[in-house]
């Protein structure tokens, strides 16, 4: 199998798009936990025992494939490092599943908007991603991917427990939904905590992206349901669905606040980070995701028209440590790293450097 | 004291095992237990949700047991994951530990979850069954609604439809429907 072919520097479905209230929501995750019920769960599984799970997949996903169309089984250990990172850094797979390389793979359909993980914490990690708000829709695909696993694989399940996940924690239906919103209004207007203390307060989980513990780094917040026990997918899905519908509302009218009472101030800003990012030499990633949350903001407040309002999507990713090597088609430490994302901001901003 | 196998190291884990009423103590150094295979630890493992859990689920364990790591008897069978190690990594082995801990696992899930029974997604080979009684169970309470309407031709189709789904269900499933 060729290892280059689906690891690129291609936008995902979810960069690129927009989707239902996409200037707050960047994007809608689902996944669903599931183990093979004969093999231990990865962590405990012997090497043949993974590659028999493995195996089990490809056949079980014989017809999954055809539907799907284009798409791509990807063996980690047939990557190199730096690929599997990319995956990573485009959310297509998690840092476990690259962790313990020569027994995993993903299933990757050609958009990436479906990511199937073979031997993650569980034998199965069935995962959704798509832009805007769409969860309904990211479960429907999911569940599809799912059943027609389902029809190959002997699934562990059990009544009363639902499906048997290796954690605790996903037991029952195996489902966690998840938003990455963009929230620079509530940021400014310092209504941040609030928001987000309410949204814990009703049994959901809320971190920062990309930041240190809980620091918000660019203005993008992740909510996620906790329980999976005791309620059924679709209540899961709607409840945060309506969560983040409200969100949205409070963004909304913070964003609008800022237009009417702070037009000049919010105006110099977007602008200001417009210039920095357009003109810089070195810049940290920290800096980065700040500067282009302000840009992001003002293209969706009509200040900007010059750049499309998928810039915060694709550059956060782009950005980021194993995507800029990769384009680079060398390492890169240190300053040389910095050096090398000023250039890129650049050349993304600039009209005339972005025509050559 | 020293390490019962190397001999050289002091011992820091101390492992009792009761097989038969008969108990054996043995006393390593981390190195010879990671050799044996006797315990899976990393130096400096990162915190994570998993340590929370061996807090929620060591809420009902006796400290002085955790103290000397004795090995609690209860094993699954078809991994050989013991509960005591499920507590240490709050990670269950295969589908059979969720049988093997039963009694354990309610609390545990209600602390977590609220909740102790599933009522999402029942899937079609592997639950088979369920799914038969979870659609008669509902067709009961359609068909309660159906008799308090005073609907009762339409009640005497859903009747047998239920019967039909009865005599289904005796017979193991529905497997020959989906194959």
């Amino acid at each position: 199998m060729k290892s280059a072919e689906g690891v690129g520097l291609q936008s995902s479905k979810w960069m690129s798009g927009s989707g239902p209230d996409g200037e707050i929501v960047m994007s809608s995750r689902v996944r669903l936990a599931r183990n093979i019920q004969q093999f231990p769960v990865p962590f405990l599984a012997s090497d043949s025992q993974l590659s028999k799970v493995s195996e089990q997949v490809l056949a079980a996903s014989c017809l999954l494939r055809e539907q799907m169309g284009d798409q791509n089984f990807l063996r980690m250990d047939h990557l190199e490092p730096l690929q599997r990172q990319v995956l990573v850094e485009k959310h297509l797979i998690s840092p476990l599943l690259i962790k313990e390389p020569h027994s995993s793979a993903v299933l990757l359909r050609g958009d990436e908007a479906i990511s199937i993980m073979v031997n993650e914490e569980d034998h199965l990690r069935i995962q959704c991603l798509l832009p805007g708000l769409q969860l309904e829709v990211a479960l429907e695909e999911a569940n599809f991917c799912d059943d027609l696993l389902e029809a190959g694989l002997d699934y562990a399940y059990d009544g009363q427990w639902g499906f048997l996940t290796t954690c605790p924690t996903n037991a029952g239906t195996g489902l966690r939904a998840s938003v990455m919103v963009h929230l620079p209004a509530l940021v400014l207007t310092k209504q941040i905590n609030r928001v987000l203390s309410a949204i814990a307060q009703v049994g959901l989980a809320v971190r920062g992206m990309y930041g240190e513990g809980s620091e918000v780094t660019g203005n993008l917040v992740q909510i996620s349901n906790q329980i999976t026990l005791g309620q059924n997918e679709a209540e899961i899905v709607k409840n945060l669905s309506g969560v983040t519908r409200q969100v949205v509302e409070q963004e909304a009218q913070a964003r609008q606040i800022l237009l009417n009472e702070r037009r000049d101030r919010v105006c110099d800003r977007v602008n200001r980070a417009f210039g920095i990012l357009r003109h810089s030499w070195l810049m940290s990633s920290q800096e980065a995701m700040q500067l282009l949350s302000d840009v992001r903001l003002g293209v969706d407040l009509g200040l900007i028209s010059e750049v499309p309002g998928t810039i915060l999507k694709e550059l956060m990713v782009f950005l980021r440590p194993a995507c800029l090597q990769l384009a680079a088609g060398h390492a890169l430490e240190g300053i040389d790293r910095e050096r090398e994302r000023a250039r890129l901001i650049r050349r993304w901003l600039t009209p005339q450097e972005d025509a050559k | 004291m020293l390490c019962n196998e190397c001999k050289k190291r002091p011992a820091k884990v101390h492992l009792t095992y009761i097989i038969d009423h008969e108990q054996t103590v043995q006393h390593l150094c981390e190195q010879c237990a990671r050799e044996k295979g006797e315990f899976h630890f990393d130096s400096h493992p990162p915190f994570s949700i998993h340590n929370l859990l061996t807090g929620l689920m060591n809420l009902d364990i006796q400290p002085a047991a955790q103290v000397m790591g004795n090995v609690v008897k209860i094993q699954c069978v078809s991994c050989g994951l013991t509960y005591a190690q499920f507590g240490q990594i709050g990670r269950f082995g295969c589908s059979s530990c969720y049988l093997t801990f039963a009694d354990r696992l309610a609390p545990l899930m209600r602390r977590i979850h609220g909740s102790t029974q599933h009522v999402g997604k029942v899937p079609a080979r592997a639950g088979g069954s369920i799914k038969l009684r979870r659609s008669i169970e509902e067709m009961r309470d359609h068909l309660q609604n159906l008799v308090e309407r005073e609907e009762f031709e339409q009640a005497a189709q859903v009747r047998d439809k239920i019967r039909e789904l009865e005599v289904r269900a005796q017979n193991g499933g529905d497997s020959h429907e989906e194959c």
